[in-house]
Parts: structure tokens; sequence; C-alpha cells
């Protein structure tokens, strides 16, 4: 939508019928459309991100609506007649409505209910102390902890079962892990085609080159994911000799694979566009080919090559499918030959069977918070950083 | 999980207004369904049999018709909550917070029965020397305190263990009956299928992993016994109808009392009758001992 100087005239008769001009009817109204699409796409991605948040909101304020300890008070349904309904209510959770429907039979059998569940429990997590304790708390959350049968402290992701452990630091390793490890594979492989198919390639070859290279980005993730769970693995495995088959080296490696075109694409179009006097210029002062495509047209390139890594990185952090199928166990470890598991994975993987509202589901959507603010961030501050640059180069610092 | 439901009614109620109206819709489509249909949901463990036993039924009663969908034992018992569905498959027991909620929701709790059994299987590469191994080794292989195959009689290897995603019934059957609570191996992978799981079974010379008998092949299939040393039993009809295999479970059908009559109650008691149990084997469970199907 451009505003030139003829914009109030514009706004005084929108339709431009006025003028004569029948056309204008449509081109307005494609512009109407246009805004509308767009408008509404930023304002759905808003509206996600509310919901998202909204869902992660007692977490993050670390409300005392959400307790996840695995023994909680269990009043004996004896005592029914010494409750007061208020008191009735704030143990069962129901709305005044509901405990007016209840008869007492029924009530009984409610706190019968918590009082078998209690009994049931096995005798040696009566007498844990964590099971006492609200493990949805930072501090259960973030450093690692020794729980019981566990000789040391130790960042533990076991959602399901008596005691539910939430330590997300696990997940965030696993994430970073597979993440940097795709980058480092795919952005030297993306740039160098970028560079080769750009300023080197002959026309023809080119031609060819481009869209073979992006035909890659038409891979469903789901088919890289099986194809390196089945065959990658065992290749690899063979090449490097490491001990465990699915590591956070094969997702790192398939991850690249789809953040490739992805890269190559972007640097290529911000390479191309580079005006072809500079490399004109650099030839005719003695340089080869490379010198110059290196040293002249990669730097001035610089800003789009660096979008381009940017998104890589977003690409790579929220793919599911592949890091999904290849290696999902939430290992705390820096190795790159360890497991991992990532957030992605353990959000496509547990929501499925989450209870609406309770602890899990909410842990989940707290992630999924984390991941849309890490890839805010990164933008952000990619996009910080191009525009420095941009304007670095354009001599205006 | 348990304690939970509880504390999320609190949150709901804001959108109390919405789930009411979700809600009422929902009985009412269902109560204009009822006249001579049944519908089924639950567990995907048992979605194949549940067809199979529908379409056996249907045959024979022309009059009754009956719906089986899958989506998991927990998107059932929520269905089984709000009434969109009859009878709800679960390939575990039910959750004092899901009873809970279902007591909430229709006053009673919902009424049980065991339809069929299911042994699961500990799957270790083809070439393993292996053959048997005990629940207490199995408790150390799968908790992370054995992490050589040497300490249970195999080669110098070290062990890669497999398991299943964690929304899955089978692993937190696992979980609870043979780590009896422990947490898995932080190291453990963990597979979205059985079906996956032998696949990388397969092709790792160090796996173990488990899943359901039906799916044993590309893997080797380890006898279990229940204590090191006592006699290791294989998955099949006797041992697992008998108890003598270990690792078994019943699968389950869970109902509302007050629809547990006519039709429904009619196809529930040609489930445990033995037509139906023939079917049980047909699929490749076990069907249930006389014991269990006397309830």
């Amino acid at each position: 939508m451009t505003h030139g100087q003829n914009s109030s005239r514009r706004t005084a008769g929108w339709a431009g019928i006025h003028r004569g001009h029948r056309a204008r009817v449509g081109e307005r109204l494609a512009e109407i459309g246009i805004f509308t699409v767009s408008f509404s796409a930023i304002a759905l991605i808003f509206l996600i991100f509310l919901f998202v948040g909204r869902e992660a909101w007692p977490i993050l304020i670390q409300s005392d609506s959400v307790n996840s300890a695995a023994v909680q008070n269990v009043i004996p349904s004896g005592d029914l007649p010494k409750l007061s309904r208020e008191q009735i209510r704030a143990y069962l959770g129901i709305d005044a409505a509901q405990l007016a429907r209840m008869d007492s039979e029924t009530i009984r059998d409610l706190m019968l209910v918590r009082e078998e569940a209690f009994a049931s429990l096995p005798q040696s997590l009566q007498m844990d102390p964590d099971a006492r304790r609200n493990t949805v708390r930072w501090p259960l959350m973030i450093p690692p902890h020794q729980w019981a049968g566990y000789s040391r402290p130790e960042f533990i992701w076991q959602p399901i079962g008596e005691i539910h452990k939430y330590n997300i630091v696990p997940l965030l390793v696993g994430s970073l892990k597979t993440t940097l490890i795709g980058l480092a594979f795919a952005v030297p492989f993306a740039l160098g085609a970028a560079i080769y198919v750009s300023q080197i390639a002959r026309p023809r070859l080119r031609e060819w080159l481009k869209p073979g290279v992006e035909l890659l980005s038409g891979i469903p993730s789901v088919v890289m994911g099986s194809f390196a769970l089945i065959v990658m693995a065992t290749v690899m495995q063979q090449l490097f000799g490491y001990e465990t088959r699915l590591n956070a080296f094969v997702a790192g490696i398939a991850l690249g694979l789809a953040v490739i075109p992805l890269v190559f694409s972007i640097a290529e179009d911000a390479l191309t566009s580079v005006p072809r006097s500079f490399t004109q210029a650099a030839l005719a002062l003695g340089a080869s080919e490379w010198q110059a495509a290196w040293q002249i047209v990669l730097p001035a390139a610089l800003p789009g090559v660096f979008a381009g890594v940017v998104l890589g990185f977003g690409r790579a952090v929220g793919e599911t499918m592949i890091v999904l199928l290849v290696c999902s166990a939430s290992v705390m470890s820096w190795s790159i030959f360890d497991s991992a598991r990532s957030i992605t994975t353990t959000i496509a993987a547990e929501m499925a069977e989450a209870v609406t509202g309770s602890h899990h589901y909410r842990v989940l959507f707290l992630l999924g918070t984390i991941l849309f603010a890490v890839t805010f961030v990164t933008n952000l501050l990619g996009d910080i950083f191009i525009h420095r640059l941009k304007g670095r180069l354009e001599g205006k610092r | 999980m348990r304690p939970l439901s509880f504390f999320c009614m609190n949150f709901t109620s804001s959108r109390g207004a919405f789930a009411w109206i979700a809600a009422a819709f929902i009985a009412g489509t269902h109560s204009l369904a009822v006249a001579g249909t049944i519908t089924v949901k639950g567990s995907d463990t048992l979605v194949i049999l549940a067809q199979k036993w529908a379409e056996t039924y249907m045959g024979k009663h022309a009059s009754t018709k009956i719906q089986v969908t899958g989506g998991g034992t927990g998107t059932g018992f929520a269905a089984l909550q709000n009434q969109s569905t009859d009878l709800c498959n679960a390939s575990r027991k039910i959750k004092p917070a899901e009873i809970e909620t279902c007591i909430k929701a229709f006053g009673k709790r919902p009424r049980e029965y065991a339809v069929a059994l299911d042994g699961l299987s500990i799957y270790v590469h083809s070439e393993s020397p292996l053959t048997q191994v005990s629940l207490e080794e199995l408790q150390g292989i799968f908790s992370g305190k054995i992490r050589n195959w040497k300490e249970v009689g195999g080669p110098n290897a070290p062990i890669t263990v497999y398991s299943r995603e964690n929304s899955s019934g089978t692993y937190e059957f696992f979980k609870e009956h043979v780590l009896r609570g422990k947490d898995f191996a932080a190291s453990a992978q963990t597979m979205p299928g059985t079906a996956a799981l032998l696949q990388a079974v397969a092709r790792d010379k160090g796996a173990i992993g488990y899943g359901g008998a039906a799916y044993g092949q590309g893997a080797k299939t380890l006898k279990v016994s229940r204590e090191k040393g006592s006699e290791a039993f294989e998955a099949n009809e006797e041992t697992v109808v008998k108890g003598t295999y270990p690792i078994w479970r019943p699968l389950y059908v869970y109902v509302n009392p007050e629809l547990d009559k006519g039709d429904v109650s009619a196809y529930l008691g040609w489930i445990r009758s033995d037509d139906g149990q023939a079917v049980v084997k047909e699929v490749g469970y076990y069907p249930l001992p006389p014991h269990l199907r006397k309830k």
C-alpha cells in the first residue's frame, strides 16, 4: 500500500468514481482485500501467542492453583458431616451449582475415591518427602534435584509416574544441540552452493542446480525423518563408530538437510542481487572469480545471507517430525553422540494424552511459550543485526 | 496425574458456559443416536479387536449398529465422562482422577469389564545370544542400573534401551509393573510406536525394547522368568492365560452403569462369552480365563 501525494484525494472519493476510472473500484477492493489478509495473519499470530501464553500463565506466575504433588491432603469421608459446604467445594474442586445437584451419597463417593487413591499408593511413596512437593515450581524445574532412588542430583524429565518430574533443562539442551548441529552442517554447504550457483556456475548449469537444491525443500519432514531413522543412522554409525545408534548427531544432520534449501535459496537471492558491476570491477582489477565472490560479493550480500541463517535457525528449532523420529531420549548431555529430546518432540508426543488443564498440559504450554520466545528473540536480534550491517555497508555509520 | 482433575475444574469454570453448551449439544446428538446404536471409543491397542467384535456381532444381530473409533485410552475416558460414547476401551485401569470426573459428570463410578488379555514381549536384536531374562534384570536394564549385556549373561557390549512415548498406555503399564514405579533410564530412546520400536531394535545389535505380542517380527523375543534362576516362559495363549508368563495385562471396557442395559448389556455379555473370546484369539490377543469372566 503506497500512499503517495494523492492519498488525500483518494480518501475523499475512495472509490475513485468521480475521476471516471471505473477500474479503480476493483483496485481499491483488491487493496482492502490484501490489507485484510495480511492484517488477519498478524492478528492470528498474536492471538496464538495469547492462547499459548494463557495456558502456561498459572505456571509462569507460579500460581498455587496448579499443584502436581503426588500425595495431597486427604479428608476421610467419615468427616463429611463436619465439613461446611465451602470446605467441601474447595476440597473436591466443584462449583456451587455442581454441589447443589449432588446428593450426600455422591459426595461421600467422591471423597472415598480420594481415600482409596491415597491408600493404593506404595508405602515408600507415602513416606517420600518429594511426593508432597509441588513439582511445577522453578526450583524443581530448572536446577538438578536428587529424587528418591538417585545417587546424585540430576535433571529428570519424567512427567508420567507417581511423582511427576518436570525438569525442562534436558529439553532445552536437546533443542539447542540438534539445532546447532543442523546449522553447523547446513550453513557451510548452503553458502558454498549459493556462492557457486550465483557467481561461478555457467548459466545453463545454474538453471539446473538452483531448482535442484530447492527441490530438497519439497521432501516432507516425515519422509526425511524415516529415512534418517532407517538408513542414515546405520550408515553413520558404521562411518563414525559411535555407541548410540540414534543420537543428536544423526538428527542434526537430517535437520541440516531440511534447512539447506531454505538457507541456500535466500542466500542465493541475496548474492544474485549484488550489482554485477562489483564483480566486473574486481575482475578488471585482476581478482580471480573466487576472490571476487568471496571478498567482494559475499560481504556486500551479508545482510541477506545472515537473514537466511536466522530463518534457518527458526526452521531447525521448530522442526518436529525429524527429531521425533530419530531421537527422543531426555538425557542431559552435551555430547553430540548422545541422544537428545527437543522441545517440539516433547510437545508433539505428549500433548495428545495430557488432560486439558492438568499440570502436564500447562508445562507443555510453558515449553511452547519458551519456543515461541526463543524464535521471536532470535528473529528480532537477527533483524537488528541485519539493519546495522546494512547501514554500515551503505556507509551510513 | 492422579490428584489433579480436582484443580483443573477451577480453571475451566471460566469457560463453563461454553462447556455446558457443548455438553448439551453432544448429549443431544447422543440421545438421538441411541436407538439401536452403540458407540465405542478409546484405546488404540484395542481398536482392531473392537472392530472385529463389532463386525461379528452385527453379522448376527442386524438390528444393532456399533461404531468403533480409537484415539487413545485417555480420549476414551474423556468421551465416557461427557457421555459422547457408550463404551470406553482402555488398555489400562481407570485412574482415580478419571473416576472423579465421571462421578462429577453422571454421579456414578463407571463399571469395569475385563475383555481380553495381552502379553508384553521383550525384544532384542536377532543376533543376540541371550534367550531369557528375569523381571529383576529387566528392571535393572530399563531403569539404567544395568548398562552392559555381560551383567545379564550376554557379550561385553553396551545395552541400548528402547522405550515408548510416555503418552502410551504400554509405557505406563511397563513403568508400573516391571519398573515398579522407578523412572526409566534417561538415555532410553522413546519411540512413537511399537512398529518404529521394532525397526530400531532390528537394526541395533545392543538393543532391547518392549511391545505388544502381535508385533514380534524382525527381532528376537526373549523368554521371561519371574526370578533369576526360575523357569522362563515365552508369551503364548497357555502361559498368559495361566499367568505363568509374568508380563501380561487385562484390557478393559468401561461403561456408565446407567447405560449398561438392553443392547449395550447384551453386547458386553457377548464379548465375554465363548463366541466373543474366539474373536480375541483370531486378532492375536489372549482370551479371558474363566475366573476373570464371571464378574
